[in-house]
């Protein structure tokens, strides 16, 4: 575990130095211990990224070195120096002076960060006016400049505006504006880009590279080794409370010690083709000879129709703005999706791809357009008609918690999919419930827990488990794995691949995230404003794009660099 | 690739607001005024269809008009001076034409004659307003003092402010007005004497005690709203980032929480007028202070419909102009409610 | 240098490290063996979700209101039981008597024991509030139900409606009712329930429009369920637990908006032993009896605050399920 940490400058007083750092929640005596003895250091210049699955510690680590670790936290350190100052016996008092001053601190998600009721410019003067004496208007001459240098344009306005009239790209710049307003020796960066489209996080990295190039150390904490691969000098990755391996980026990358890394490693569905597991087996999926899933569908002849499943034919759709105006979310898409395939629909926020999803489920209905289903009718039938042949299509969602009622056990919420379930006896509905649960690789156990108390990865398997019960044709996948750590979105992954060979499943996969499409997709369609930018087979498209936006999206894309020294 | 091509490039999220953006400053103004005409002709329809609720309402009402305009039941007047009543007040016309008689009266501001004191509903209710006005006003900057006071103090968390925050539930919801009222009295009239247990009489000690009546139980539920919005200010992200550059808990309460705090009261003014001046009702009562809330008690009594339509449209009008002013303001501060 | 020493431990209002700190990292678990029958659990019709969740421990916050309301019930079902003498019993030789061993809050002006009366008091005062609450609530569901689930243009309607019924604030909608109906107990019950329903309405409205867009209903839709099914199996089930909420922080607005009517004059009449109407009487000795006043509000005080803390309990309960 404990690897030779490199310095790039030798002999000189790292910025940050923390040994055996250990932090618990609870009361003093019995507490939980979350973070157990950790090690890094940073000197002037350098990145460290601690990288690390959601309860790995790493932002409880980040927060405890700007003193904010949260209340009843008991924090042990044998080492805790700030550019040689011992912050261990540091009161609220002395902890406020190196709040802003020596450390800048950006959060996730500046929407929330920023105070949605304050113009920004008072919020980055806010930094200026706690640690220094200037005047109001020195202070605005020099938000102005921070503005400028964070690559905010036309800052004498935005200065008086507030987070909610700024796009994200912007309120993530003013965040960083904020954080470096007194210049910090160090910036603490966590999550910085997890909110933000592909093409806004690269904007936003090369903005915390600039703050590196001029001399400032930056501790960034992230879940995803392909973002921070190209900023990082090194590498620190986190699992429960420890770091399991560190060293320099490449190395980490490249020749991976610890078996966790690997595992993260091979958990990253970019540039892996089509049908390669992520997770390693065993990792809880086992799809077995579960031919008996949805008995009747062996002998359903329409099985072996050719031709599309799914063909959807130059759908529009409008919106109604509240102020009356209207906007076209979706405008002349064409698609067609061929039986045991998988179609992937990839855009950035607002490119209309949710809604040709509803279009598709036939909760939306195009204005102009039609969707057709097994060749035949789908948007156009009036619901009551459409009821009955639900049962071919159905969907997996972003938000598996939200598509479950909250009174309802994970039995209930099976056996209320199954087709006729009226016509089982309950014994029979329990049989299949729980073939079910197996296929989705869960134990019989969780059918009586309510979904509340299942993990993230738990609720997605429900969700799939609900999705195959009436042994559907087409599943829906509306960013399905979005929300998942890397690992667990390995596995589900891993899994809809296995079901879709099984099953001859078809697969329409909308994703803001272009790895995850290339690795799931034989098709892809790129949107952007509602429009289809570009189409073809996946292989083709990720190797020749033939349009400026999708050779800009793939650009933007972080991707792991595991060749040696591949930065930049 | 160097940042302003980037930022200029037309389909980045960012560049897209950027044009946008650029005229945000005029464009709140803008959308706000659009919004207060559509608010404002929103409200002159809910006040046309309160006075007509109110009118219909009012024919519900058991018993001859004329008796009540003859001075009760027990009057003896002739079949001929009955009619001619009738006549006089247009009570023989069909009831529509009372309806647009009655609805040009009010917008010309005339509500009718009262039944019991024989003069103009106006001028019975211009005596009284003033009073309840004065009252109901103080209460209100009262009840927000009192309210933020406590949300400021309470939201530091811990085991007092959590005491504190059951307090407010239960008497913002359980204290009702004329206990309080009287228990005030009790205490700062009967034992201690300091205050006047009437206040019939001008001047600011008459006043203390039915303001503070007024304003305790909406204090209660002002706090209420006030402090959870105040601790969910505290600990939203926006508060860590404001921590983060080293903001102190008192500062960060004072310039960040406190705007968080405010909005929902803002917002529920209009609620809380309306409270207040039926909360009138019964203050004026207990303290024996006239106003339009006594006048009302008194025509409910006798069933002196005029009078009572008369406080229930301009009640109903002081509320909507209320809720109106408040809308507006809880919007223009906050640039939320305005995307939503 | 190498002991551990402590470090000050940081106190600061940030919650959120705390779960940041708690949560596990996830462990898939394998599919296993088919466990026994499990009982099966099939939540019923529309209460039980809400009993059942009830039932999963109560704090203090729920008990001791809940106690204290069961004697007011005690006391209104088995009143003559509990009070020491009739609510009407007078006995002019011992008019105004300070509280004291033999008459607990005193006695009035004409000797008529206080407590007796107070005791007697809960049944009408907890009547009143209950049946209220139930003419507000039963109105609300039929209009917050037509506006939830009705077409846009009903909802617009409805809502429309209940904006005019709000610009007759708190108690003038009431007074409303009165100047119509004639003052009296009946009158007051339903002059109050009227003007708690669109409060509620507008309540249940919005919690119907929430089910109704939210994520589970679609996932309904898209297992190609029915209206008819949706409405039964998923939209009231999850709108009567805050229903159940919301009927037990109404009764106690109720009793408090009962009493005041009577303490004007225009609900329960003297000499009937009724908290509001006792206190109106009581008023006119103020000078000289303060009991008069103080034990019938106490009660009336109480009896909200109880229903009121009981409710916020059971929210809590809901909420934290």
């Amino acid at each position: 575990m404990s690897q030779t940490i490199t310095n790039p400058n030798p002999g000189s007083e790292p910025v940050i130095k923390v040994r055996d750092l250990k932090i618990a929640f609870g009361p003093k005596n019995g507490a939980t211990p979350t973070v157990h003895g950790v090690d890094f250091e940073i000197h002037a210049g350098e990145c460290l990224a601690i990288v690390g699955e959601s309860g790995s510690g790493k932002s409880v680590t980040a927060r405890t070195l700007i003193g904010l670790t949260g209340a009843n936290a008991v924090i042990r350190a044998q080492t805790l120096q700030l550019q040689g100052k011992d912050l261990r016996r540091h009161g609220e008092r002395a902890w406020r002076k190196v709040r802003g001053a020596d450390i800048g601190y950006v959060l996730q998600d500046a929407l929330v960060s920023l105070d949605p009721l304050r113009p920004i410019g008072r919020e980055i003067a806010d930094s200026l006016r706690i640690h220094t004496n200037l005047s109001p208007a020195a202070r605005t001459a020099k938000v102005l400049d921070l503005l400028e240098a964070v690559g905010i344009p036309e800052p004498e306005q935005r200065i008086n505006q507030r987070s909610g009239e700024l796009s994200g790209g912007l309120r993530q710049r003013a965040l960083i504006a904020a954080a470096i307003a007194l210049d910090p020796a160090l910036l603490i960066a966590d999550e910085p880009t997890t909110a933000l489209d592909a093409t806004v996080q690269q904007q936003i990295l090369d903005l915390l590279a600039e703050r590196k190039a001029a001399g400032t150390s930056l501790l960034l904490i992230s879940h995803d080794l392909a973002v921070v691969g190209h900023l990082a000098d090194r590498i620190a990755v986190m699992r429960r409370g420890e770091i399991v391996e560190t060293g320099p980026t490449a190395q980490v990358l490249g020749n991976p010690q610890h078996e966790y890394t690997r595992r993260l490693l091979r958990a990253v569905p970019t540039d892996k083709p089509r049908g390669t597991r992520l997770a390693p087996a065993g990792a809880g999926i086992s799809v077995r000879q579960h031919a008996l899933i949805g008995a009747g569908r062996a002998a359903d002849t329409t099985k072996d129709r050719t031709g599309p499943v799914l063909v959807a034919e130059s759908l529009r759709k409008t919106y109604r703005n509240p102020d009356g105006t209207e906007r076209v979310a979706v405008h002349d898409v064409s698609f067609a999706l061929n039986r045991g395939q998988t179609l992937g629909i990839v855009g950035e926020s607002g490119s209309g791809k949710s809604t040709v999803a509803r279009m598709a489920l036939g909760l939306a209905i195009p204005e102009a357009g039609e969707v057709r289903l097994l060749g035949n009718p789908w948007s156009s039938l009036p619901e009551k008609q459409r009821r009955p042949q639900r049962k071919h299509i159905t969907s997996i969602y972003q938000d598996p918690l939200g598509s479950f009622d909250p009174q309802w056990d994970v039995a209930r919420i099976l056996s209320d999919a199954l087709p006729d379930a009226s016509r089982l006896s309950r014994a029979e509905r329990r049989v299949e419930v729980i073939r079910l649960l197996e296929t989705v690789g869960l134990d019989a156990s969780v059918e009586s827990r309510l979904p509340l108390r299942l993990s993230g990865g738990q609720r997605q398997r429900i969700a799939i488990a609900r999705a195959l019960a009436p042994g559907p044709d087409v599943i829906i996948c509306d960013e399905p794995v979005s929300a998942l750590d890397v690992s667990i979105q390995a596995q589900v992954l891993d899994l809809l691949d296995e079901l879709q060979r099984e099953f001859k499943l078809s697969y329409l996969f909308i994703s803001h995230d272009l790895g995850v499409v290339q690795h799931v997709s034989d098709e892809i369609v790129v949107m952007e404003a509602g429009r289809v930018v570009e189409a073809g087979r996946t292989t083709e498209v990720f190797a020749n794009p033939a349009k400026e936006y999708t050779r800009k999206l793939l650009a933007a894309a972080p991707r792991l660099a595991t060749t040696t020294g591949g930065r930049e | 690739m160097s940042l302003e091509t980037l930022n200029h490039t037309p389909s980045t999220s960012a560049a897209i607001s950027a044009t946008t953006d650029s005229t945000a400053g005029s464009s709140r103004l803008r959308s706000v005024l659009r919004l207060s005409g559509l608010r404002i002709l929103g409200a002159a329809g809910v006040l046309w269809a309160v006075a007509t609720l109110a009118f219909f309402a009012m024919r519900l009402v058991p018993g001859d008009p004329v008796d009540a305009l003859l001075g009760g039941p027990g009057n003896n007047a002739t079949e001929e001076v009955r009619e001619l009543t009738r006549e006089l007040n247009g009570l023989n016309e069909p009831i529509l034409i009372q309806y647009g008689a009655y609805l040009g009266k009010l917008v010309t501001g005339d509500l009718g004659n009262s039944y019991q004191l024989r003069e103009p509903v106006v001028q019975v209710l211009g005596d009284q307003l003033g009073n309840t006005l004065v009252l109901a006003v103080l209460a209100l900057a009262s009840a927000w003092v009192l309210a933020l006071g406590l949300a400021l103090w309470s939201a530091r968390g811990g085991r007092g402010a959590t005491f504190v925050g059951n307090l407010l539930e239960v008497v913002s919801a359980a204290v009702p007005h004329f206990w309080l009222g009287s228990l005030l009295i009790l205490v700062f009239s009967v034992s201690l004497q300091w205050l006047p247990a009437t206040s019939g009489a001008p001047g600011i000690e008459g006043l203390i005690l039915p303001v503070l009546t007024l304003a305790i139980p909406l204090a209660g539920f002002l706090g209420q709203v006030m402090r959870e919005s105040m601790l969910t200010a505290m600990n939203s992200p926006f508060a860590i980032s404001a921590r983060a550059r080293g903001e102190s808990e008192v500062s960060l309460s004072l310039r960040h929480a406190l705007r968080h705090a405010a909005l929902p009261g803002i917002g529920l003014s209009g609620w809380a007028m309306g409270s207040l001046i039926s909360g009138a009702v019964v203050v004026e009562t207990v303290f024996a202070r006239p106003g339009i809330g006594r006048t009302l008690l008194q025509s409910v009594l006798v069933r002196d419909v005029p009078v009572v339509l008369g406080v229930v449209v301009l009640v109903a009008a002081i509320y909507i102009l209320v809720t109106l002013l408040s809308d507006l303001a809880e919007r223009l501060a906050d640039p939320r409610l305005r995307a939503a | 240098m190498n002991t551990h020493e402590d470090l000050p431990t940081i106190i600061t209002d940030l919650e959120e490290a705390m779960t940041q700190g708690t949560q596990t990292a996830v462990i898939e678990s394998p599919s296993g063996q088919v466990p026994p029958a499990l009982p099966g659990n099939r939540p019923g019709t529309i209460v039980a979700g809400g009993i059942r969740r009830l039932g999963r421990g109560l704090g203090p916050g729920i008990i001791v209101p809940l106690v204290f309301l069961l004697g007011l019930i005690a006391a209104a079902v088995i009143p003559s039981v509990l009070a020491p003498s009739g609510p009407l019993d007078m006995n002019p030789a011992e008019a105004f008597t300070a509280p004291g061993a033999a008459h607990w809050f005193g006695t009035d002006e004409s000797g008529r024991d206080v407590f007796s009366r107070v005791i007697h008091g809960a049944r009408s005062s907890l009547l009143i509030g209950v049946l209220a609450t139930a003419i507000g609530l039963g109105l609300a569901v039929v209009l917050g139900a037509v506006a939830g689930l009705g077409t846009r243009a009903v909802d617009f309607g409805v809502s429309r409606f209940l904006e005019v019924l709000f610009a007759f604030p708190g108690l003038l909608l009431a007074l409303l009712v009165i100047t119509i109906l004639g003052p009296g107990v009946v009158t007051t019950t339903i002059a109050v329930g009227l003007s708690a329903a669109p409060g509620y309405a507008r309540m249940i409205r919005s919690q119907v429009r929430s089910v109704r867009g939210s994520g589970y209903v679609e996932a309904s839709i898209v297992q190609g369920r029915s209206r008819a099914f949706i409405i039964r199996h998923h939209i009231l089930p999850n709108v009567a637990a805050p229903l159940f909420v919301l009927g037990t922080l109404g009764v106690g607005q109720a009793i408090v908006w009962a009493s005041s009517l009577s303490f004007l004059g225009l609900g329960a009449t003297p000499p009937d032993p009724e908290w509001g109407s006792m206190l109106s009487l009581g008023r006119l000795y103020i000078g000289n009896a303060w009991w008069l006043t103080v034990f019938p509000g106490l009660f009336i005080v109480l009896s909200a605050a109880t229903t009121t803390l009981l409710g916020h309990g059971i929210q809590r309960k809901l909420k934290d399920k």
